[in-house]
Order: structure tokens, then C-alpha cells, then sequence
């Protein structure tokens, strides 16, 4: 129950949104409402306004641009993402992602928006867009805004976003030919969400060699991260089970990981190295065929 | 079966009568009553696990818009102290007032009241009452709770001890004399929070001097005499409605404050009153289950025939007793602890503690899993000690079939029992000869593959009047029937037992059908309501409605058939002897084609003018029915595991089942109750656990920490049974209702410690979520290097 009186705006416009949001003291945007109104019914967020931005038909669509890059709207629930074509066929890491989001009506109801704005630290879609390198486009009263994945997550609930920013649309570059993508995901038996969430996307040269590693890491620590050090152990080597071994092992390294009932940070650390031998196994096998 | 004809509908997967409302959302809950200037209640709880109440400010939340009425505890003194049902002896009862009054005992017990138009404005107000605390040292292990200088939770007892309950049978110091082996194991069995999918919830109106409160409960007659005794008055002022109930495994066995209050509150505010649990208040205020340490010994030899079993369990009650919390890890556990193996020696010393936790009472299987734990677990260890395989070891320690009724070292009576065949087919099942090369195959991946023998026996038909009060349950045990023809012919069967899941109106118009000769779709089972009831009803738990309320409604039924005999043969000039009666016909037997309708019978029945002389018109019948001994259900569940190498995650990859509950009225409804059993064990096994901290905070508060096991966690299961009849009742009936949770949480967990077992690890305590596991594996990897 949410005990807290609130006003509800649903403007047609982004613009019209960035604008309410703007205006409100304690105001809060609403995509699919499911990170957001359980913390209502606890009582832990109390804005004053919701700004619900469900009539910007314009926000759900994804779409490929002439440069192969994909944008995705900040709309796009998980379930769109999954059977989205082109992010399956480009993108599958993030296709696979948004298919470990919660459960399915959560995915039919919950947007790549709004996790990426609510930034919890153990949530899916951080991984991958990590790990394809994409970019944030936010929209304030000064216009357009756009952010880099690596440069976005920054703790606990906490991004690059200004609070009178809105998340527009997330933009992937087309990933080179022979690039491979997976993510691999422990899932918290309770809550479902990730203890450990790794995306590996992994471009491979025609002699097999790695070209480039990228792998995102979600679950383990305050903030998503990148896991450079496995990266850089990967990149130029054959790709065979050793070289993932000892790249993967690399995969929590300099991390500070987060700890709870159902893992403590000891092995959070030791999932994400067994999640990202995973990833990039799987990866791999996929840039080759 | 007596006077019953070849049964038609007994045995036959009959659709349940109850789901088509239930699935299409017709149902009506507890929280789904609706009345005309309705005001809601909230509690207010402490946050604190021990604190004193020093002073209570409600001004603020007086003043609050909407506000009805602000209440502490003083001023609902006046509703009473909540029951406990269970006296065993030595026993140091507590004080449990609906609000405390003097001090919180547990993070969660209530301290105010608030009552409001909405709700909105009952928990807005909530939050500005002020309660000045002065926090107290907090005690959450049992164990801890029990040695000298704990904080004690009720001063006027002087300590924690609730009460000390031994059960000893043979010579035990020769048992150890004589063993050969001995071992030793410390075995958990950790505490567990029921989660019924319906958080509970009361309504109540006070009406023309009539209390009417509906109440999501598994004992509606309960609530009804205790809220009638608590609140002055008659119990035929009081009417106590169970509606649909979505789901109890023992946590709705209780009187709680809240209908008390509830009670109390629409008696005296003058208008309709409801409160309604969330699903967070749930956890901490809704009773939990299990809760014991045990350290078990037990003295064998090597060929592996048990000597002696001794056994000291402290068991964690919580802050109060509850309704049935005294008889639940002793009465319900100490006694089955043997299991379906003959133990010469036995020494049990059972310890209750209070602690400053949320009460703990029955949960589904309520002392019995415990003891199915403990006896598997050890019989595994045995196996594992003397290099036996674990099914032979089961079935050289069985009680033999030609051993029945047989008295066990605990001091009850097996009534019947056939063992060995249930672990062959279960082992069948499982193609258990096959396991080794699936564990290496398994291996060959990384992974640890194990299987997980379970053999158990349970107390069902909850109980014999005499026998309850010599074990201090303060109630008889019977169950009560009525069946009613109307003069249509039109069949309604009123039962004291109170279903919230188990499809008793399926299977009572099953039992009831077969009697009298129809259909089960022309018979309609009622239930629930105190003032529809034959009077006084029990309730729904233990596994008890069939072998006692079913037996009920098949008593009663008998009596009618024989009133329809009787009228048809007077009808039909025939002698009673000679008089069919089937498929909705009465007739002579031979001649079928003169034959009357049910409905014809029924309605001379209520013309009275061409009955048998002396014959009262009508045609109904009630019952009260007390059996003369419990039931013991059997059977042995196997499950098989593969723990990932990697990550110590398990995954139950195959679960087999074999179980005997005598003859099934309805198969399809016993399977239903195994699915949903089984799957709860695996969650105690796996999944599940209550976790506080040091100043008794809940910190698995919620489904976002507590895992309850949906159907993806488990795999589909390969189940069987056997039918071993008792001679108990008329039907050979025994009782499924917990069968599943008792057998398959030592399957799972023997399983994963099997696959385990070749890195020299032999016991680790529930739940095996995959960090223990993990943990273990590398603890035993460094031991070896």
C-alpha cells in the first residue's frame, strides 16, 4: 500500500516530461513502475510527483540507423528486447540478458529505461550495456545528452543522470563482423536477481585469434563494471579453454564485492570468475560460427 | 468397507468439485468481505526483539484524519490471554496478551492498535505513535537461551526453559556397551517461515447481540469457543466464518490476537472491523516452524543392525507458546522418531526454549519432519561408516510386515505397515543399479552426482480423545458429519473439518456418494461456517480430515442409506435385505426396471405419510467420530542430484516416490498433495531458512531473501504407491497431507551429501544452498592436499 499522497502527470512529449520534471520538487519519472512503486509500497522513495511517461509512443521503439547502430528506446520493456530480431541477431548478449530479467511479467512490464535509470546494482541489462560499449542518450532542459556506458554507473543507485534528466534512448554501435556476444547469469534463487551477471562480447580475427574482448560485469559489486583486466589477459590469444581460464580468473579483480544472506562477497568474487569463463566460452563459440 | 456397495467413486480421479471457482477468481477470501462503514485496524510492532515499554504516546496519531480509535495494550487487556491447547508435563507456560503490556518479546509483537476509515489513514497515524523503548539484552539461539545469565524473556518463570520432555524405552547404557559403532552427529533443522499464499486476514461485524468474524483459519470452531469465552459471550453469539482460505501448513492452526481484537473491536466500536496482513508483517508476526538442534548418537553394529538411539534436542518455541507449540516437537516428534526400523534401545530428552524470535508452532509435517531428518540423516552416516549400501541398511533395520500392530521403543502403536516394498519400487523408480555410472558420467563433466534414500513413517488421524488427553492436548480429537437429503433429493454434506486447499469437497461427496448412491456432482460439501456445522468441528491439520472427518461423513452417510433402505424396501414391499441402491436408484434386487428414484425416497421421507411404523420423518444423520488409534502412513522417497563442480549449485535432477497412505479416495488428490509436499521439503532442503541476527532482527524478511520453491526448481516426480489398509477406520484410509514434506527433505539432502561423500564430507546442515556446498567442497579440497 502506498500511504503518501503524490500527483500523476503523463505527458505526451519528452520534452513535456523533461519540462514537469523539472518543475516538480521531489519528482520521480515512471517507465514500468517495477523497481519504482515497490519502493513506494515500503515507503523507501516518497516523491511528490510521478511523471509517467508511458503515452510517448515514441520512447518503445527500437530501430536500426544506417551506421548499424541499434537504439533502443528507453520504453522497450525486457520482453521487447528478447524477441527483438535485430538485437538477437546483433545484440544477443543483451537479447539474453533481458530474457534473465525477473520473470515474465516483469519483462512484459519492466523497460531498459527505466533499470538503467534506477541503477540497481544487481540488475541485468548493465552487463551488456557495458560490454557493447553503448551510450546513454538523456534529454534535461538543456537539450540532448549523450553518455558512455563506462562512464554511467557510478554505485549503489547512483549514475551519471542529473536528476532532471530523462533516458531517451540507449544507442548500440554495430559490433564488428565475427564478434560473438553471451551473458551468463546466477541468478538469486530468492529475488532473482544477479549475484553474479556476466556479458562477454568477443570479436575474433579469421586466424581465430581474439581481436577484442569487452565483459560486463553486473551483481558483484556496487556498480556494474568493466572487467578490463580479464579483457586484456584475453585479447590476442587463441581462445582455447586455458587462455578463458586464466583471462576469466582475472574477471573480480580490484573489485570491492558486495555481500548478503545468499553470498557472501568471498564467493560473489568466485562466481564472477566462473560466470565469466562461461560468457566467454559461449561468446566465443559464437564468434566463430 | 461396511454396508457400502463396490465403491464407484472411492478410488476415481474425480475432478475437483472446488476449482472452477477458485480459478476463475470466484472465490471469496477473508479480505474479499466488504461492509458498509467498514474501518480497518493496523498494529503497531516493535522493532526492537526485547525492549520494555516505557511509555506510549498516541496523541499525534489521535489527531490524525480518519482516526477512529487509538488503543495500547492496557486498554485491550479486557480481550484476554491468546490459548495454548498442549499441556506436557513440567511445562512453564507464558502470558501472551493480543498487545503487550509490558515488554516486546520479539521483533514484530504488537503494541498499539490504530483503527481508521481506510487504511491509508490506520497506517499514517501508526507512524506517529511514539513508543518510548528501553531495549533489553535479546537471546535468539535456544541453546544460548538456556544456560545461566541469558536474558529472560518472562521474569515470572525464572528461566527460558519451557519444559524438558524425556522418552526412554530399553537399556541404552548396554545398547553403547554393545555397539560396535557409534556415531555422532549434530543435525539442524532450521527454522522456517510457512508463506501460505494468503497472508491472513479478519473481518467482523457486531450485529443484534451476534458476533459474526471471518477469519482466514484452519480450526474455525476454536476461534469460535475461545473468541466467545475471551469476549463474554455465548458461543451461539458467535459465528466464525472460514471462507475459501488460500493455504495454512499449520500457520492458520492458532488463535491470534488479531481475532480477538478484531472481535473485541467490532463489538465495541459499533461498526464493521477488518485487518489484513502484509506480506512483511507476515514474516515476522504469522508463526515459523522447525527449529531444532539435535545431537544424535547412535550405537550399532557391523553388520549394521541398530542398537540403541539417544538423542537431546533443544527446540526453539520463540517468545510465546502458541496454540499447539507444547505438543509439536514432542508428542508429534519424540514418538516417530524411530521411524519404520526396530530400534531396541531409545533415549530421548527433548528441551523447549523461549528466545526473543517470533513464535514457533506447526508447520506443515509439525515435528515429524524433524524426526524423519534426524533418523535418515543417521542411517546414512551408519551406512556410510560401515561401507553398506544405504537401501540395505533400511531394510535390515525394517520392522518386518508380519510385526504388525506393533509396539514401538517410544511407547505408540504402528498400526499397520509393509516397508520393504515401497524402497523396492522406489528403488526400481529410480533405477538406483544404474546410479554409479551416472555419477561418473556426471564427474566426467565436473559435477558431483548423488542419490538420497528416505524411509519414513508419520502419525496421521490426529487423535483418539483418551490418547490426546493423555498427552495433555486439552481437546478431543474426533471430527463431526452431518449429511442432509432434502426432500428433491438434493445432498449437502456439512463438515467440521476446515479445508484451505486439500479439496474436501471433492472428496467427501466422493465418500458420501458411494454410500447412498449418487453422483458426487449431486452432493454439495459445506464447511467453514460455526453456524452451518454439526456443532462442534476439530479442524483441518496433522493430516487428520480424512482418517477422522472423512470417516465422519462416511458414518453418516451409512446412516442414511440405511433410512433409504428402510423407506425403499417398506415402498417397494421388499425385506431391506433384498433392497440395491446405485446409480440414483432404489430398487429390489434382480428387478431394476421398478425401481424408485433417490428423490422418490427422499421426498416420502419428508410426506411422512407412508413411512415404516415408528419411523421419524425426515432424512438426515450426524456424527461425531472418535478413532481408536492414529494411522501411520509410509513410504520412501529417492532423489538425485547434480551439484555444479564449480559453483556448489544443486539441481535435483530426478525424484522418485513411492508412498502408502492406504486406500486413496482420490489418487489425482494425492498425488496433488505429494507435488506440492515434496516440492516445500526440497525448499527446508535447498532453500529455505529463517535468519536473525544477534539483536533478533529478521533478516531474511521477505520473498526478495526467502526463496520459497516454485515448479521450475524441481523436476517433474516419478510417484507410486503401495496400499497397505489400516484397520483403524472402515476405509483403510491413513493420510497424505504431509507425507511429501516429511520424506523428501532427507532425500534431498542425503542425496547431495551422497554426491559429496567422495571428497570425504558427511554432514552439512540445511539448507545446502550452493555457498555451503561451494564452501565444503573447498574445505575438503584443502584438507586433502
Amino acid at each position: 500500500m502506498i500511504t503518501h499522497p503524490f500527483t500523476y502527470q503523463a505527458p505526451s512529449t519528452i520534452d513535456e516530461a523533461v519540462q514537469q520534471l523539472d518543475r516538480s520538487d521531489e519528482g520521480k519519472v515512471i517507465a514500468g513502475g517495477h523497481s519504482l512503486l515497490p519502493l513506494m509500497k515500503l515507503g523507501l522513495a516518497q516523491p511528490e510527483a510521478l511523471i509517467d511517461l508511458r503515452r510517448i509512443a515514441s520512447l518503445r521503439e527500437i530501430r536500426g540507423e544506417a551506421d548499424g547502430t541499434i537504439a533502443i528506446g528507453a520504453l522497450a520493456t525486457h520482453r521487447d528486447i528478447t524477441h527483438d530480431q535485430t538485437v538477437r541477431a546483433k545484440l544477443v548478449a543483451l537479447a539474453e540478458a533481458a530474457g534473465a530479467v525477473g520473470d515474465l511479467q516483469v519483462r512484459a512490464r519492466g523497460t531498459i529505461g527505466g533499470s538503467l535509470a534506477h541503477a540497481d546494482p544487481a540488475a541485468d541489462e548493465p552487463a551488456p550495456a557495458l560490454a557493447y560499449d553503448a551510450i546513454i542518450r538523456a534529454v534535461g532542459p538543456k537539450g540532448r545528452r549523450d553518455i558512455k556506458a563506462s562512464e554511467y554507473f557510478k554505485g549503489v543507485f547512483e549514475t551519471a543522470l542529473a536528476a532532471n534528466e530523462i533516458i531517451a534512448e540507449i544507442r548500440f554501435p554495430a559490433p564488428a563482423g565475427r564478434t560473438g556476444g553471451a551473458y551468463a547469469k546466477f541468478a538469486h534463487p530468492a529475488s532473482g536477481f544477479a549475484i553474479t551477471g556476466v556479458a562477454a562480447v568477443i570479436t575474433i580475427k579469421a586466424d581465430g585469434t581474439v581481436e577484442r574482448a569487452a565483459i560486463g560485469v553486473t551483481g558483484a559489486a556496487a556498480a556494474a563494471y568493466r572487467a578490463t583486466a580479464a579483457e586484456k589477459a584475453l585479447a590476442g590469444t587463441n581462445g582455447d579453454a586455458k587462455a578463458i581460464a586464466a583471462a576469466a580468473a582475472k574477471a573480480a579483480d580490484g573489485i570491492t564485492a558486495l555481500s548478503d544472506l545468499a553470498a557472501s562477497s568471498d564467493y560473489r568474487k568466485h562466481l564472477v570468475t566462473v560466470y565469466a569463463k562461461r560468457a566467454i566460452e559461449r561468446a566465443i563459440s559464437r564468434a566463430k560460427a | 468397507m461396511t454396508g457400502t456397495a463396490t465403491p464407484t467413486y472411492i478410488g476415481s480421479r474425480v475432478a475437483r468439485k472446488e476449482d472452477p471457482r477458485l480459478i476463475t477468481g470466484e472465490g471469496t477470501f477473508t479480505d474479499d468481505v466488504m461492509l458498509q462503514g467498514m474501518a480497518y485496524l493496523t498494529l503497531v510492532r516493535s522493532p526492537h526483539a526485547h525492549a520494555r515499554i516505557r511509555r506510549i504516546d498516541t496523541a499525534a496519531a489521535k489527531k490524525e484524519p480518519g482516526v477512529v480509535a487509538v488503543l495500547t495494550g492496557k486498554d485491550l487487556e479486557v480481550t484476554g490471554m491468546l490459548p495454548v491447547f498442549i499441556t506436557v508435563p513440567s511445562m512453564n507456560g507464558s502470558k501472551h496478551m493480543p498487545i503487550a503490556t509490558d515488554k516486546a518479546r520479539y521483533a514484530g509483537d504488537a503494541v498499539a492498535a490504530v483503527v481508521a476509515d481506510t487504511r491509508d489513514a490506520a497506517k499514517r497515524a501508526a507512524d506517529l505513535i511514539a513508543v518510548d523503548y528501553e531495549p533489553l539484552p535479546v537471546v535468539v539461539d535456544a541453546s544460548k537461551a538456556l544456560e545461566a545469565g541469558a536474558p529472560i524473556l518472562h521474569e515470572e518463570l525464572g528461566s527460558n526453559l519451557v519444559f524438558t520432555y524425556p522418552v526412554k524405552g530399553g537399556d541404552i547404557d548396554k545398547a553403547f556397551k554393545d555397539a560396535e559403532i557409534k556415531i555422532n552427529q549434530r543435525i539442524v533443522n532450521q527454522r522456517l517461515i510457512p508463506n501460505a499464499m494468503e497472508p491472513r486476514a479478519v473481518t467482523a461485524k457486531f450485529e443484534a447481540g451476534e458476533l459474526t468474524l471471518w477469519t482466514t483459519t484452519q480450526i474455525p470452531h476454536f476461534v469460535q469457543l475461545i473468541v466467545a469465552l475471551n469476549l463474554g459471550l455465548g458461543q451461539n453469539k458467535v459465528r466464525v466464518i472460514a471462507p475459501e482460505v488460500g493455504g495454512g501448513f499449520g500457520s492458520k492452526l492458532q488463535v491470534y490476537a488479531e481475532e480477538l481484537l478484531v472481535g473485541h473491536l467490532a463489538k465495541t466500536l459499533g461498526r464493521p472491523v477488518k485487518w489484513t496482513e502484509e506480506r512483511r508483517e507476515g514474516y515476522l508476526a504469522t508463526i515459523h516452524g522447525r527449529d531444532h538442534v539435535s545431537d544424535v548418537e547412535l550405537a550399532a553394529k557391523r553388520d549394521g543392525t541398530i542398537l540403541g538411539l539417544r538423542v537431546r534436542t533443544v527446540a526453539n518455541v520463540g517468545a510465546y507458546l502458541q496454540a499447539f507449540a507444547p505438543g509439536i516437537p514432542t508428542i508429534l516428534h519424540v514418538f516417530i522418531v524411530p521411524g519404520p526400523y526396530r530400534i531396541p534401545a531409545f533415549d530421548y530428552e527433548m528441551r523447549g526454549a523461549y528466545t526473543n524470535t517470533t513464535p514457533v508452532d506447526a508447520y506443515r509435517g509439525a515435528g515429524r519432519p524433524e524426526a524423519a531428518l534426524l533418523i535418515e540423516r543417521i542411517m546414512d552416516r551408519l551406512a556410510d561408516e560401515i561401507g553398506m549400501d544405504p537401501a540395505e541398511v533400511r531394510r535390515k533395520n525394517f520392522i518386518p510386515s508380519d510385526a504388525f500392530p506393533f509396539n514401538t521403543i517410544s511407547g505408540i502403536t504402528y498400526d499397520s505397515g509393509d516397508y520393504a516394498p515401497a524402497l523396492d519400487r522406489a528403488l526400481a523408480m529410480a533405477d538406483y543399479k544404474g546410479f554409479e555410472k551416472r555419477r561418473a558420467e556426471a564427474k566426467a563433466r565436473g559435477n558431483y552426482r548423488g542419490i538420497g534414500i528416505s524411509s519414513y513413517v508419520e502419525i496421521c488421524g490426529l487423535a483418539p480423545s483418551k490418547a490426546n488427553a493423555a498427552l495433555g492436548v486439552g481437546w478431543g480429537g474426533y471430527e463431526s458429519a452431518r449429511i442432509r437429503v432434502h426432500a428433491t433429493g438434493a445432498v449437502q454434506v456439512f463438515t467440521g473439518t476446515s479445508p484451505h486447499g486439500q479439496g474436501h469437497e471433492t472428496s467427501w461427496a466422493q465418500i458420501a456418494a458411494d454410500a447412498l448412491g449418487v453422483s458426487p456432482n449431486d452432493i454439495e460439501v459445506r464447511h467453514g461456517d460455526t453456524f452451518e456445522s454439526p456443532g462442534m468441528g476439530v479442524g483441518t491439520f496433522g493430516s487428520r480430515s480424512l482418517a477422522v472427518g472423512g470417516i465422519a461423513v462416511h458414518k453418516a452417510a451409512e446412516k442414511v442409506r440405511e433410512k433409504v433402505v428402510q423407506i425403499g424396501a417398506h415402498l417397494l414391499e421388499a425385506s431391506p435385505t433384498d433392497i440395491v441402491v446405485e446409480g440414483g436408484k432404489v430398487f429390489v434386487k434382480g428387478v431394476p426396471d421398478k425401481a424408485k428414484n433417490f428423490g422418490d425416497i427422499s421426498m416420502a421421507a419428508y410426506l411422512a405419510n407412508n413411512l415404516p411404523d415408528g419411523m421419524e420423518p425426515g432424512l438426515e444423520a450426524t456424527v461425531y467420530y472418535d478413532p481408536p488409534n492414529f494411522t501411520f502412513p509410509f513410504g520412501t522417497h529417492i532423489a538425485e542430484v547434480e551439484v555444479d563442480g564449480e559453483t556448489g549449485a544443486v539441481q535435483i535432477v530426478k525424484y522418485s516416490a513411492c508412498d502408502d497412505c492406504g486406500r486413496q479416495i482420490n489418487p489425482m488428490i494425492v498425488e496433488g498433495q505429494l507435488h506440492g509436499g515434496i516440492t516445500q521439503g526440497i525448499g527446508q532442503a535447498l532453500y529455505e531458512g529463517a535468519v536473525y541476527d544477534n539483536d533478533g532482527q529478521l533478516l531474511s524478511g521477505s520473498m526478495m531473501e526467502y526463496h520459497v520453491p516454485s515448479a521450475e526448481d524441481v523436476p517433474a516426480f516419478d510417484l507410486d504407491s503401495t496400499v497397505t489398509l489400516t484397520n483403524t477406520n472402515p476405509l483403510g484410509v491413513k493420510g497424505i497431507g504431509e507425507a511429501g514434506t516429511i520424506g523428501s527433505t532427507p532425500a534431498a539432502v542425503n542425496a547431495v551429501i551422497d554426491a559429496l561423500s567422495p571428497l570425504g564430507i558427511k554432514h552439512i546442515d540445511m539448507p545446502l544452498t550452493s555457498e555451503k556446498i561451494w564452501r565444503a567442497i573447498r574445505a575438503a579440497g584443502e584438507g586433502r592436499r
